[in-house]
């Protein structure tokens, strides 16, 4: 099958992509050969028994599931693309088929250049090797050759300040040390394509920010980026178009405001599709249900706003974060609350567990205009289990905070009920 | 020719990336492309493995020399197992000398998908570089151990003739590809199926019994002898004693099965690893 050439002033060419999943494939990370054995026969007795219930053999197609279907795009030579959706909506599985981590089951790619991927950073470094050691391997791992790694190695070097211990194997670096030479290392490798995954990114805010800056950099020397991520203020700054990825879908692809304020708009709680029960496999644990409502406080009318979240778990787990955000819905982050900072924290029960979250008085804070809620668990040092980050829209309808006939609008004049005052003051008062 | 004009940089390729069905080619061609990487992992793996310890190579040499201590007392002592004329000790040595080769490299390409799962699951590269590097890793230590045969072959006074000398390489040759073949195939396996890890320590074992290293081949008559080459490794140890100690025999139509058995080894064991290998990153 000839299929049409790459057009000139395309990078990357997609045409009906797909990537099937095994369900077992992905949750049994150790199968072992007697389940596989166990299965066959399972199955060889469920063909023998012909009058086999219609669950079971309803089951077969269960199986697999499609992270990706039918995604078609193409991004031009030294755009910014950014790819949002929810989690689970197959960012990633397209970012792993287009590195070339794992082959499609439908559909063709094609990509023009040396693709690179910020969420590499760090693999292959191995801690009984020196940084200068490490610095090798890594940039051979990367698909750099050792004359290139021999021009830039100075550079690389420097770049991550950690001169005076090149010699020393990494397992004694700190966490910086090591994060900033792995960086570093990434960094250099100047691939004509770049693949960013910010959820997949380790590192702390700080060596994130430096990532985004990195990012920035590349994009201003008109390299082809995309560019996954939650943060819209990210994306928005970034990218100039932007393409969202839905149950393994394009929902959207066009214009970067356009395509985010649709994202920001289609929450959990308006669309039919039941999504309840998000769950961590892993932890077993997971949001079974989630309720909001806004009313208006009956002693003093102001809006509180209610959250019910029914947390399922397998078995009992201590401590385990519940967190709260709020942005506009053009994406800017108002609060991000996670357990950290707060100390929500709680150990669940075996089965339902139950929790109200409530803000009072939120037309008292807010400038008028639509606000979106995530809520989301998370076990304090590993991160995140289970997030709902688009849970549902709410509206603060307008207050005139400073009685001068305006309502405080949250795109003219920013998410705050501001408690400014301003008065004449005579200079005696001032001086004395 | 008049194709329309395109930006292309000389030397800037487009990748195309597509659905894998069936089998599918070695990728050879990709893999020498790669042949830096290669070497890196090759050099990894031999600078990891000592690192941390306290008589680092000196292990190349401690664990073919006690076993064949071991073995000299208790097989060619105690149990007066014939050894073709030659002296048992130097006569298990120049057998466990290729077949330690064989076993470790065995057993590193079993482990190697699973032991690099990090970069399997995070970068693309042929994938066929890790068990690859994983066996020819083995060579170094090789060498190591085969200083040690030198210097018995001198105490004992057993020298080669020079056309004997030939085979030596054919028969490390042969060891290479055997093992890369089993490890080839178990590395697949042990992506999806986690039962190679607990296989490998009884395969290795027996298939040591299984090939004359502590027991010369010429126990057995003919033609069970030579159908005895369907197994590679006899012809590896064997060509070994063969061709450094100008003890034994070799059966060249023994030494023909041998190759074709291993070659088969090796190439199934590749279709195969390039057959699972794309689900490596989902499974592993």
């Amino acid at each position: 099958m000839a299929l049409p050439a790459l057009r000139p002033g395309m990078a990357i060419e997609v045409v009906g992509l797909g990537k099937q999943y095994r369900i077992g494939g992905i949750i049994d990370r150790n199968k072992t050969l007697r389940d596989s054995i166990g299965s066959l026969t399972r199955s060889k007795l469920g063909a023998l028994r012909a009058r086999q219930p219609r669950e079971a053999r309803a089951r077969r197609p269960d199986n697999t599931f499609w992270a990706l279907r039918d995604v078609s795009f193409g991004v031009e030579r030294g755009e910014v693309l950014g790819v949002i959706g929810r989690n689970g909506a197959g960012k990633s599985t397209l970012l792993k088929v287009l590195t070339r981590i794992m082959p499609p089951d439908e559909g063709h790619a094609r990509i023009r250049g040396r693709i690179g991927s910020l969420l590499e950073v760090g693999t292959g470094f191995h801690g009984e090797l020196t940084g200068r050691e490490n610095i090798y391997l890594n940039g051979a791992i990367l698909g750099m050759h050792r004359y290139e790694i021999d021009r830039k190695y100075d550079e690389i070097v420097e770049f991550a300040g950690v001169a005076r211990f090149i010699d020393t194997p990494v397992k004694r670096y700190s966490s910086g040390m090591y994060l900033r030479l792995a960086f570093s290392v990434a960094a250099h490798l100047e691939p004509e394509i770049l693949l960013v995954d910010e959820v997949l990114a380790v590192g702390d805010a700080e060596f994130q920010k430096k990532c985004l800056g990195k990012m920035g950099d590349v994009a201003g020397e008109g390299r082809t980026v995309l560019f996954v991520s939650h943060n819209m203020d990210a994306v928005r700054q970034l990218c100039q178009s932007a393409l969202w990825l839905e149950s393994g879908s394009i929902q959207a692809l066009g214009p970067v405001e356009d395509v985010i304020k649709a994202y920001l708009a289609d929450t959990t709680l308006n669309r039919t599709a039941d999504i309840f029960p998000v769950m961590d496999r892993h932890y077993g644990i997971g949001i079974a249900d989630l309720r909001l409502t806004m009313d208006a406080s009956p002693v003093s009318g102001a809006l509180d706003l209610r959250v019910e979240l029914d947390v399922h778990a397998d078995a009992a787990l201590p401590r385990i974060g519940i967190g709260f955000g709020l942005m506009t819905d053009t994406g800017a982050r108002v609060v991000h609350l996670d357990e950290r900072l707060t100390g929500f924290m709680f150990d669940m029960q075996p089965g339902s567990n139950h929790f109200l979250l409530e803000c009072s008085a939120l037309d008292r804070l807010l400038a008028a205009g639509d606000y979106v809620v995530s809520v989301w668990l998370a076990m304090p040092n590993i991160g995140n289990l289970v997030e709902i980050d688009r849970a549902a829209t709410i509206h603060i309808p307008g207050v005139d905070f400073y009685g001068s006939g305006h309502y405080v609008d949250v795109h003219k004049h920013g998410p705050l009920l501001f408690p400014l005052q301003i008065r004449r003051v005579e200079p005696a008062h001032s001086v004395e | 020719m008049s194709a329309p004009r395109t930006e292309i940089a000389p030397g800037e390729q487009i990748t195309l990336i597509k659905p894998l069905r069936g089998w599918v080619s070695l990728g050879l061609n990709e893999v020498w492309h790669y042949r830096e990487l290669l070497f890196y992992f090759i050099w990894r793996d031999i600078k990891v493995r000592y690192k941390q310890t306290l008589l680092g190579a000196a292990w190349a040499i401690l664990q073919p020399v006690f076993t064949m201590i071991v073995f000299s007392i208790f097989f060619g002592q105690l149990a007066k197992i014939p050894s073709d004329g030659i002296p048992y000790p130097i006569f298990s040595y120049a057998g466990l000398l290729p077949w330690t080769f064989f076993a470790t490299g065995l057993t590193n390409g079993a482990n190697s998908i699973v032991r690099d799962a990090n970069l399997v699951k995070r970068v693309y590269f042929p994938r066929l570089i890790t068990p690859i590097s994983a066996v020819v890793g083995g060579l170094p230590d090789f060498f190591l151990a085969f200083l040690v045969l030198v210097g018995m072959m001198i105490y004992y006074g057993l020298f080669p003739t020079a056309a004997s000398l030939l085979l030596l390489p054919l028969c490390l040759l042969l060891a290479l590809s055997t093992s890369m073949g089993v490890g080839l195939w178990l590395s697949a396996l042990n992506a999806e199926y986690r039962d190679v890890r607990y296989v490998v320590p009884f395969l290795t074992q027996f298939w040591m019994y299984a090939t004359p290293v502590v027991y010369p081949s010429s126990l057995l008559d003919e033609p069970w002898r030579t159908l005895y080459g369907l197994n590679p490794m006899v012809s590896v140890v064997e060509g070994f004693r063969w061709s450094l100690l100008g003890q034994g025999e070799t059966v060249p139509l023994m030494f023909g099965l041998s190759a074709v058995a291993s070659l088969i080894l090796l190439l199934s064991g590749a279709f195969f690893f390039r057959r699972m290998e794309r689900r490596f990153a989902d499974v592993v």
